[in-house]
């Protein structure tokens, strides 16, 4: 199995990190594993990781009262997962639920968040990178919202 | 051109706006011939025509294939009628997708909502002619799980060993295990060869240029991209300037045109 770093090294998510910083990340990283149906986090709760799916699915859902949970997104292999680790109030927006058999990588937030508060490089080396991830999911939501398969 | 009487041989609802009619030539018994891609005009008597293409499987000629919405005056009136009853048919017509251009190469095919219908007949081209071609993706998307067009065809390419069939939908419930977002996201998911890769893609505009650009970002050129385009249609001879596309008619020059060909007026909302 890759160690963390290698992991790290060669995901996209990551290119045009310095060494040093990819070394200063998989610091706060482990390898998690989650059985299907099992909750990867829930709406409201402290948020303190992100992850990087490795192999399964992990849908995101949102609790649509009495339209019941709506499933909004699913993550996979190679996709970010999280992002509420960033922005205070660190709470989760939505839930996940593992729909696969899914493993990932869990980055610490409270651990990147310490090492960031020493490090500008690296925090807005962190920032740019998530609010990349922030932009192509709104573009994506929207389109959903369009509803171009609608009459 | 005067329509050719049919008989509605077969009706299938496929969703709840969506339905499949077999339809059979009442003079002709040698079948109807065409290339994926094309469209008919479909006549119903004292009503008027509308474009619709031709979704069955090429090879078996023998019955005509058309699924269709119902969105407008005709396609209600279509949606009316019962098997056994008749209708015109003028056709085919229009361009057709590039399924012999595309021999050698690796497939991605991109499509969402009733998109599938015009693609579906290359697709069962690329399945009855399978060696010549490398790696096949068919990626579709709907609105919901309900709205899935020929579920039992996917599940059948799904099951397949030397297919990569993704569905996605943009809402769920928690009764849907299966991806949910939109479709342009699972081109990066599947495996192709960009240098080596046709890519054909139908549906509504939005979604064919948030596609086209996710295949550019995967390495694409716009000369390996095919779209299948769709406007008012009336004459479907290019005569009569109802599907005027700038310098094109999407009857008569389309409706499958290679993106580079377009990519100008794809970009202009008043065109």
């Amino acid at each position: 199995m890759k160690d963390i770093k290698a992991l790290l090294t060669e995901h996209a998510f990551f290119r045009n990190l310095k060494e040093k910083q990819i070394e200063t990340i998989a610091g706060c990283g482990k390898n998690v594993h989650f059985s299907k149906g099992d909750v990867v986090f829930r709406q409201g709760e402290e948020a303190n990781a992100f992850y990087i799916v490795k192999k399964g699915a992990v849908s995101i859902e949102v609790d649509g009262a009495e339209r019941g949970t709506i499933i909004i997104q699913t993550v996979e292999a190679g996709d970010i997962l999280g992002w509420s680790w960033l922005i205070p109030p660190h709470e989760w927006r939505f839930t996940a639920n593992a729909v696969e058999e899914t493993s990932a990588v869990a980055l610490d937030g409270r651990c990147l968040r310490g090492k960031c508060g020493g490090d500008d490089a690296l925090a807005h080396t962190l920032l740019e990178k998530f609010a990349g991830v922030l932009a192509q999911r709104l573009e994506k939501t929207r389109m959903q919202l369009l509803d171009v398969y609608g009459k | 051109m005067i329509p050719q009487q049919f008989r509605i041989q077969k009706l299938k609802s496929e969703t709840y706006d969506t339905f499949t009619m077999e339809l059979v030539s009442e003079k002709k018994k040698d079948g109807f011939s065409f290339l994926p891609g094309q469209f008919n005009m479909l006549y119903v008597f004292g009503v008027g025509e509308v474009p619709i293409s031709i979704s069955g499987d090429p090879t078996k000629q023998e019955n005509l294939m058309h699924t269709i919405r119902d969105v407008g005056s005709v396609t209600g009136a279509l949606r009316k009628l019962e098997e056994g009853d008749s209708v015109g048919v003028r056709g085919p017509f229009g361009s057709a997708w590039p399924v012999e251009a595309a021999e050698g190469k690796d497939v991605v095919i991109v499509t969402g909502g009733i998109g599938l219908a015009p693609l579906r007949p290359a697709f069962y081209h690329i399945l009855a002619n399978r060696k010549k071609y490398g790696k096949v993706a068919i990626l579709y998307g709907a609105r919901t799980p309900e709205d899935i067009l020929y579920p039992e065809d996917l599940q059948e390419w799904r099951s397949k060993f030397d297919l990569q069939v993704r569905v996605t939908v943009d809402r769920a419930g928690k009764d849907w295990h299966g991806t949910v977002g939109v479709v342009p996201s699972l081109i990066s998911k599947v495996r192709f060869d960009p240098k080596n890769t046709l890519a054909m893609v139908c549906g509504p505009e939005i979604m064919m240029r948030f596609t086209v650009q996710e295949l550019e970002k995967c390495g694409l050129m716009t000369e390996q991209i095919y779209v299948s385009m769709e406007r008012n249609m009336k004459c479907a001879i290019g005569f009569c300037g109802h599907c005027q596309y700038g310098p094109k008619f999407i009857c008569k020059d389309g409706p499958v045109f290679r993106f580079d060909e377009i990519e100008e007026l794809f970009a202009v909302r008043e065109v």
